[in-house]
């Protein structure tokens, strides 16, 4: 059973922007459901709806089977992690851990033993007299998953946890919440703008755009298989790449365009080289694609381990394998089976 | 479903509560003035039997009494008073108030934190501690009896606390924008007077407001400095001077109440959230 | 460079501080030369005194019913100052239709001459024709009239309610400046944990807002405490100083009476307390800047 359901939801503020336009999405059991999409798609606004700090305008939402819809977030049993982890500064990492027990009048010895159980487990309990203030970003994030899990709730809505925390930071912390899920293995629903995050933690990807869902699918799907442009050019880096030709775009990610050697019988492509960038190993070469279709500004990132020369100037055979290309319509930006012409 | 109509009545309940709380405060606050405003219009055989009903006209209502205060009553006077003396108080305390302020918060002096604090306390010393000693300097330099006294003593009041908001406005400015202007080719004042002044302008309103109403609720050294009734304003001609002994002329008295008290409201009310927002900043970075 | 923005700030600041040394620290000093001598409005000549204005006020029983009235007033406005200016800023903060109206009917009691809105409060509580009277009589709960201002009790009421009312919309506006300053996500972040109303305001935001409400009671206690237009104009110290307060009875002494001396005695006497809160004002103040 869905243990997170939204069917035709809409949210439209004063105005008459609407946030959310019309969303169906359901989550599986302890699954780790990611909402992608750029800031002001609105996926901020869904996971809020669902927590129950606003009110939708129009649809359902349904936690555990049930309709949730004109209940405050205390009657749903969720837990969320807000993006800059609101502790509340004047309590204790455990007076902040312990804060929903206390809500929910759980009795003090049990209030302390789960206090305690999170704390281990999110190894917080050497800090737990101290206040938020003294903890460092990392340690903040910890507390604050801490807070959440002590309830048990039914799902764990996270909104952009790792934003706040220094690139270097992030990268361990994404790991630790991988670990996390693993261990505590509850329902999920992520929300962040980043790919890396996103397809690193989710089990399923979301992508929103403009209030409504274009996607959703595992993270191989949505980069493989990617519904229309917007998803396509949204996820990868650099993005696929588009070559219009005639009414359908042609579609193919930087890493399948290779020279002709290693990957010979793909559709050919002359690509005119102007620009070269060596970023850790990878060669990008940046040039005109002559051949698919319009001549066309493309990107292609070729491994270490190609080790063919590329000069800039020159034109030189390139090649995509064909079960790596994609069409899209060339008016609506949707995917389509094959091309014409 | 059921806990859907729970919720949905708890909502309900707090709505009608907070207007309710509203309606109930807002009553209470403006009860003196409601009152006011019934009393100013009636005749005095009305006012004057305590059979009547007060609430209600039980005869028709007049503005005899109202006129009277403009006719045969000092108010314009009074009203003229407390405006020019306001007026030349906030100037007052504009053109020593800013610059200080611009001291304070910019100009990077390492005791300009205690020193803002300092003057900050200043504030805090009131006119009752200081009226006795105000009045004979003020009988010193010969202008006992006279509204200008005021106008030399109210900025002891308006500055400090004039200073106290504008650091926190100017606090709020981008210190890049001056910078930029220096760099620019415009000295450190010119900086200060093309590129920050214009900012904090609606900071400088606030304080204006702000220093104006202090200076129209002033009440001691008014009463203190100023006795002929020519020179008096609002707050001690009104109570003074409309009662003639132990006749009150209660209808004048209340209109008077009113009109003074309308347009400050007004004022006030559009730049309180710059008020507010003064506030913080300089109470959280001061 | 530094030396350049050294001269600026001096320059700067000079006027402001010459203003008030000249007519805040001058007077102040003169005030406590005032109270050790002989001077009167008749003979201002000043001849030492030492002690002697002191020890007059001292035996004087009405000064001792003013330091009493004082505290009291101040104690008491204070307290209610506070709490009902928190359940005011509640309501201010919150969103409803027709709320301008609300706050200008809220805030016309602060941004009225205090000595007006006195006046207004005169005649509510006339001793012959208030109307709270009227309703009482006809309520039937009693007969004849309250007295609002005659009867010693009740006028200490009546002054302590004036206090409060006009000092609530003050502290009000400085609790709502507290109330938004604190970061939404932390209501919300209290909502999603499960915490109901009450609990979210106990637990999350009166804690949060208590520095500011330190100062919105400071302010309070200030301005209560140096008042003297509402006694003044109220009870004008009465009946028999009933609601006789330091700053009042300084005045009678010092400018009705002419005893310059004993009236900056009786002022004097302020100085200490507020110093206190002073500091305590510097503390909230410091507590504030932590955060």
């Amino acid at each position: 059973m869905a243990i997170v359901e939204v069917r035709n939801l809409v949210k439209e503020f004063p105005g008459g922007v609407r946030a959310v336009d019309g969303i169906d999405l359901a989550t599986e059991e302890d699954e780790y459901l990611v909402l992608l999409g750029p800031s002001g798609c609105g996926k901020t606004t869904l996971l809020r709806m669902i927590a129950g700090l606003e009110q939708q305008s129009a649809g359902d939402v349904l936690i555990d089977g049930e309709v949730v819809s004109g209940l405050p977030p205390r009657a749903r049993q969720v837990a969320m992690v807000f993006q800059s982890y609101a502790l509340y500064p004047h309590k204790t990492v455990l007076a902040n851990i312990v804060f929903p027990l206390r809500a929910a009048r759980v009795e003090k010895s049990e209030r302390d033993r789960k206090a305690r159980w999170a704390a281990d487990l999110l190894g917080i309990s050497h800090l737990l007299a101290r206040k938020p203030r003294q903890l460092s970003g990392g340690e903040r994030q910890r507390v604050a998953l801490a807070r959440a899990l002590v309830r048990q709730p039914k799902v764990f809505l996270l909104d952009e946890p790792l934003s706040n925390l220094d690139a270097k930071l992030r990268a361990s912390a994404r790991d630790e919440l991988k670990r996390f899920q693993d261990e505590v293995r509850t329902t999920t629903v992520y929300v962040t703008h980043d790919q890396t995050e996103a397809m690193g933690l989710g089990d399923r990807i979301a992508v929103l755009s403009q209030g409504r869902v274009r996607q959703v699918g595992p993270p191989m799907q949505v980069y493989d298989d990617p519904a229309d442009t917007f998803v396509a050019t949204f996820i990868g880096s650099p993005p696929m790449n588009l070559v219009p030709r005639g009414d359908v775009l042609v579609g193919f990610r930087p890493e399948h365009l290779l020279p002709s050697e290693v990957a010979p019988g793909g559709l050919p492509v002359t690509l005119k080289v102007d620009r070269l960038e060596y970023l850790s190993g990878d060669r990008h070469v940046y040039g005109t694609a002559i051949g698919v279709g319009e001549p066309t500004r493309v990107v292609a990132r070729l491994p270490a381990t190609v080790e063919a020369d590329v000069a800039v100037g020159e034109e030189q055979p390139f090649a995509v394998p064909a079960r790596r290309i994609r069409y899209f319509d060339a008016e609506s930006g949707v995917r389509t089976q094959a091309g014409s012409s | 479903m059921n806990q859907q109509a729970k919720y949905a009545r708890r909502h309900i309940a707090a709505r009608a509560g907070l207007y309710f709380g509203a309606i109930l405060a807002a009553l209470i606050c403006a009860a003196p003035f409601l009152w006011s405003m019934v009393t100013a219009f009636k005749q005095n055989r009305d006012l004057y039997n305590p059979e009547n009903n007060p609430f209600r006209y039980n005869r028709p209502a007049t503005s005899d009494h109202v006129l009277y205060l403009f006719d045969n009553t000092s108010f314009t006077t009074f009203a003229w008073n407390t405006l020019w003396v306001g007026v030349l108080v906030v100037v007052i305390t504009l053109s020593l108030g800013l610059p200080a302020a611009y001291a304070l918060a910019r100009l990077d002096r390492p005791w300009a934190g205690w020193f803002g604090v300092a003057i900050f306390l200043v504030y805090l010393v009131p006119p009752s501690l200081l009226f006795l000693s105000l009045s004979r300097l003020v009988v010193g330099v010969g202008l006992q009896d006279s509204t200008w006294s005021l106008v030399l003593i109210y900025p002891t009041i308006t500055i400090p606390v004039s200073i106290w908001l504008l650091i926190g406005f100017l606090k709020a400015v981008p210190k890049d924008i001056e910078e930029q202007a220096m760099v620019d080719g415009f000295s450190r004042l010119a900086a200060f007077w093309r590129a920050v002044v214009p900012l904090t302008f609606p900071g400088i309103v606030a304080v204006v407001v702000f220093a104006f109403t202090l200076t129209a609720s002033e009440f001691i050294y008014a009463l203190a400095f100023v006795s002929p009734t020519t020179e008096k304003v609002l707050s001690t001609g009104v109570p003074t001077e409309l009662v003639r002994g132990d006749v009150f002329f209660w209808q004048s008295l209340q209109a008077a109440t009113v009109l003074a008290a309308i347009p400050i409201a007004i004022v006030f009310n559009v730049f309180l959230d710059r008020f507010i927002a003064g506030f913080t900043q300089g109470a959280v970075k001061g | 460079m530094a030396d350049r923005e050294g001269t600026l700030a001096w320059l700067f600041l000079m006027p402001s501080v010459v203003y008030i040394l000249a007519l805040v620290a001058l007077p102040f000093l003169l005030a406590i030369g005032y109270s050790l001598s002989d001077v009167t409005a008749g003979d201002p000549s000043f001849d030492w005194v030492g002690t002697r204005n002191f020890q007059r006020v001292f035996e004087d029983p009405v000064f001792w019913r003013s330091l009493g009235n004082t505290f009291v007033f101040t104690l008491i406005s204070m307290a209610l100052i506070v709490v009902l200016g928190k359940v005011l800023a509640n309501i201010l903060v919150a969103d409803f239709r027709g709320k301008w109206v609300v706050r200008f009917l809220v805030l016309l009691p602060w941004t009225t001459p205090v000595a007006l809105s006195s006046i207004a409060w005169l005649w509510m509580l006339d001793s012959i024709f208030s109307p709270i009277d009227w309703v009482l009589r006809q309520l039937g709960l009693i007969e004849g009239n309250m007295y609002w201002l005659g009867e010693p009790g009740l006028a200490m009421a009546s002054v302590i309610a004036v206090h409060v009312w006009r000092l609530t919309p003050l502290a009000a506006v400085i609790m709502v400046a507290g109330l938004v300053a604190i970061p939404r996500d932390l209501d919300e972040a209290a909502r999603v944990d499960g915490a109901g109303y009450w609990r979210r305001m106990f637990e999350v935001t009166i804690p949060l807002v208590l520095p500011v409400a330190a100062v919105a009671a400071l302010f309070g206690a200030i301005f209560t405490f140096t008042d003297m237009a509402v006694v003044d104009v109220l009870t004008n110290g009465g009946p028999n100083n009933a609601t006789q307060v330091l700053t009042s009875w300084a005045f009678f002494r010092g400018i009705d009476g002419g005893d310059v001396g004993q009236g900056a005695a009786i002022a004097l006497f302020l100085f200490p307390l507020l110093l206190a809160a002073a500091i305590a004002i510097l503390r909230a103040v410091r507590r504030l800047e932590v955060r």
